[in-house]
């Protein structure tokens, strides 16, 4: 087998993982640093961001501003310390970018330009039109071109992590080109795989995004953190799930049901106004938002097309003038994939799921407790987005926590000795495991696209925007009968060059062990928060689950739910109000 | 409108066959599905063997360029509806080498993006705490379109002149020079025209504009040869004339 190695290995292209390398090549210009990933990093998933990037930049914002909107916007599950680091990095962060030059839009001075989002009592988010995400990803990647200490494993698909002597020591990947499996040895790993949107039927996010990362992690014994939060993202396109930005609603637009009338008024949302006001109607939280719609489709006032109910947002009186020049892609995107002109057109729009909230569990250095595993990112969970991340908090976080787990990852790496020798036996079982469960294997009558299609059923019903006891619990059983039949799985492609089939089943894999813990942690979590809303307990519980969960993968497969306090620095839980 | 459609698919298994070969799929047509959607309806239901790159499936990924009847394509934003009745060929991009059926080797424009050096290049660097470079609206409109590339391949694909001489860096390549050329915070020009100028390439685009075409982001690559051209060539006459410094 192929043995090779570096310092610190970054699993995933993204900006998050581009972030760490960067700044493991800046704070330990020694260290040797790889980027490997399964696709090369321009195509990974930050590339479809669109609305824009939240740091305190004007003079009338503040930190505490930034703060209180998230904490408040995360109902108060954020860790208060990971979030005042948070705020308190993120203006430096973006202006590197800046130098870096990423295309940010600009003031008529020549300075950064702000507009608002939702949940935010400020304008602080930065954005490159509505492509702030393809700009932020293309910046990082060009940027690391001329880091020559950054080496690249483009198109490798990762498989296990090898654990040796307690401590995260690289991973087993396969070289998509040729089908070859290798080991590439590290003393420190950096997980920045985004998330898992691909779980649930009706997703933004790209068929990339299967919770690699967070299988990898919890299969190697670190836990997962709040997997039961799962955004909606409230104006998603019917059938292709194809988001539109918040930024369409933060410039002026409206939400309307059937009769053309802004709903949102009738959920303690505030009231209508022409223009947009911060934290009210339209410049609500998201999950707030999604909630709404389907209490609006309850009442029988939304519309129904060939893809279900949906609602209208209407831009139409922005004009074509601040369309074409604040959201080019909503346009573009409308016109080529609905065939609609937003300029004369209402867009058809419901909730689509766009963000996972919880991921691996970091402290604020990006440290899992397993040695020598870092995460940043969608794949990890601080946490700063508590029971609902704010938009455009994201592509922030994956700048500040990637630089944070690069330059701590860097430190841990420069202080081990080599690998150990037992990890050459792990990867020869590793590649044995591979060919003899999916390219040699005899017999198997199960075909991914239906395993997948029931995992997408099962996870839609019962770990939607509402949830209830009965319903979760009946999808565990179905779950843990679905992995059973996973086994029974068979390729029709058995070669080695550029398998896509056996990557597939790979990335089924994984995600049927995180909607495992997601189902779980939804389960065991009895009270409404945020993104996570029961039925059954309608009320949030500050004396029982003030608390992150945490999902561990036990010895029989499912996973074991345990809790940890959060923390709070300054900021004490308060009600959520928006719209006064 | 017909309930099916016709689909012809470039196959190359390099462990089985020496050449590639076609296959010809029936799919449902459906007047929502791209022809990913179909290429997809054919991995998960037909032929689990067939492979293809692709992501986002909204068009800014950059993955799934591919040949559709011909002409380079995101299949991710090209409509089966486009082409019906007729039957529909997909086909690996033009220029690269093909490793497995409609999956293509892009090593070699990785290698030349980085020749390009596609970042930002200045004498001085200021510290981020000292806050931005300024740069109005109107700096940002002169290279804004050079920086909407997507790297999706299709202009390699479509460029006749990649296909003569795979030396050439290419109309991807140098927009994105420019879009750091044209930047008022970069200072890299001058390094980045010598980089060009030892590649005999760009003075052999013709100007037929083919790459522009079939820009599925409108980024206009051959306008970016053509200013390039100009800069070079102005460059090379003053430096006949003023042999100590063109600057």
């Amino acid at each position: 087998m192929d043995l090779s190695s570096c310092d610190v290995l970054v699993v995933g292209g993204g900006g998050a993982g581009l972030r760490a390398a960067i700044a493991v090549a800046e704070t330990h210009p020694r260290l040797r640093v790889a980027v490997i990933s399964k696709v090369y990093p321009m195509r990974s998933h930050t590339v479809s961001a669109e609305g824009g990037a939240a740091a305190v930049i004007k003079a009338e914002d503040s930190l505490d501003e930034h703060a209180y909107d998230t904490i408040s916007g995360g109902d108060w599950l954020c860790d208060q310390d990971a979030v005042e680091a948070f705020v308190r990095e993120a203006p430096e962060e973006m202006l590197r970018l800046e130098h870096w030059g990423c295309p940010w839009n600009r003031e008529r001075d020549g300075h950064i330009a702000v507009r608002p989002f939702g949940g935010m009592k400020v304008e602080r988010t930065w954005f490159a039109a509505d492509k702030t995400g393809f700009h932020l990803l293309h910046t990082l990647f060009q940027t690391t071109l001329k880091y020559d200490a950054i080496q690249r494993y483009d198109e490798f698909f990762v498989t296990k992590l090898l654990v040796g002597e307690g401590r995260c020591q690289g991973v087993v990947a396969i070289e998509l080109s040729t089908g070859q499996v290798r080991a590439i040895t590290a003393n420190a790993v950096i997980l920045c795989t985004g998330g898992c949107g691909k779980i649930f039927p009706f997703t933004t996010n790209a068929s990339i995004k299967n919770g690699d990362g967070m299988a990898l992690a919890y299969r190697a014994g670190a836990p997962l953190k709040d997997m039961e939060f799962v955004q909606y993202h409230p104006t998603g396109l019917p059938f292709t799930g194809i988001l539109i930005t918040e930024a369409a609603r933060s410039e002026g637009g409206w939400l309307l049901n059937k009769d053309g009338y802004r709903y949102l008024q009738d959920y303690e949302l505030g009231t209508p106004t022409p223009k947009p006001v911060f934290r009210s109607m339209e410049l609500g939280p998201r999950d707030r938002l999604s909630q709404c719609f389907v209490k609006e489709q309850e009442k029988g006032r939304t519309l129904e097309g060939p893809y279900g109910h949906y609602v209208h947002l209407d831009i139409r009186h922005l004009g074509e003038k601040l369309i074409d020049k604040k959201l080019p892609f909503v346009r573009e995107l409308c016109l080529k994939y609905v065939g609609i002109d937003p300029v004369k057109e209402m867009i058809p729009v419901r909730p689509v799921v766009h963000y996972m909230m919880g991921g691996i569990h970091t402290d604020i250095h990006g440290a899992t407790p397993l040695k020598g595993l870092y995460a940043a990112g969608e794949a990890a969970c601080v946490s700063i987005n508590g029971a609902n991340r704010l938009g455009s908090n994201s592509l922030t976080e994956i700048l500040v926590f990637g630089a944070r787990a690069g330059k701590a990852a860097a430190a841990f790496a420069a202080e081990q000795a080599g690998a150990s020798p037992s990890l050459v036996a792990q990867a020869h079982d590793e590649q044995r495991r591979i060919e003899e469960r999916f390219l040699r294997k005899s017999g198997g009558k199960e075909r991914i696209a239906t395993l997948r299609a029931e995992m997408h059923q099962i996870m839609e019903e019962s770990a939607g925007i509402y949830r209830t006891e009965t319903v979760l619990k009946e999808a565990a059983g179905k779950l843990k009968r679905l992995q059973e039949r996973f086994q029974d799985l068979s390729l029709d492609d058995r070669s080695y060059t550029f398998n896509t089939e056996l990557t597939a089943a790979l990335e089924l894999s994984y995600m049927l062990d995180v909607a495992q813990t997601i189902v779980h942690s939804a389960l065991e979590r009895r009270e409404s928060r945020g993104s996570h809303q029961r039925t059954d307990y309608p009320q949030r519980d500050d004396e029982r689950f003030l608390a992150h969960s945490l999902a561990y993968r036990a010895e029989e497969g499912s996973p074991r739910i345990a809790y940890r306090p959060v923390t709070i620095t300054r900021w004490p839980p308060g009600k959520r109000v928006y719209g006064r | 409108m017909p309930s099916t459609v016709a689909l012809t698919v470039a196959r190359y298994r390099p462990e089985r066959e020496s050449e590639p070969t076609f296959q010809t799929y029936e799919i449902p047509f459906r007047k929502d599905w791209v022809v990913l959607d179909a290429l997809n309806h054919v991995k998960d239901e037909l032929d689990g063997s067939l492979s293809f790159r692709w992501s986002c499936r909204m068009g800014v990924c950059g993955s799934c360029g591919m040949k559709v009847n011909g002409t380079p394509k995101l299949t991710c934003a090209t409509f089966l509806s486009d082409y019906v009745p007729a039957p529909i060929r997909v086909e690996p991009l033009d220029y690269f080498p093909v490793v497995r059926d409609l999956v293509v080797d892009l090593t070699d424009f990785m290698r030349k993006l980085k020749q390009v050096k596609p970042w930002i290049i200045r004498t001085e660097e200021k510290p981020p705490a000292e806050g931005e470079y300024l740069q109005t609206p109107d700096q940002l409109d002169t290279y804004k379109q050079f920086s909407m590339c997507i790297n999706c391949m299709l202009c390699y694909s479509a460029c006749p002149i990649y296909g003569l001489e795979p030396s050439f860096i290419g109309p991807a390549a140098i927009a994105l020079a420019q879009r750091y050329n044209m930047d008022s915070r970069d200072e890299g020009a001058a390094e980045r025209l010598k980089i060009l100028s030892e590649h005999d390439g760009i003075w052999q685009c013709t100007f037929v504009g083919e790459c522009t075409k079939v820009c599925p982001k409108h980024v206009d690559p051959a306008g970016a040869i053509q200013q390039y051209k100009l800069t070079g060539a102005t460059r090379w006459v003053k430096s006949l004339l003023l042999p100590w410094g063109t600057r």
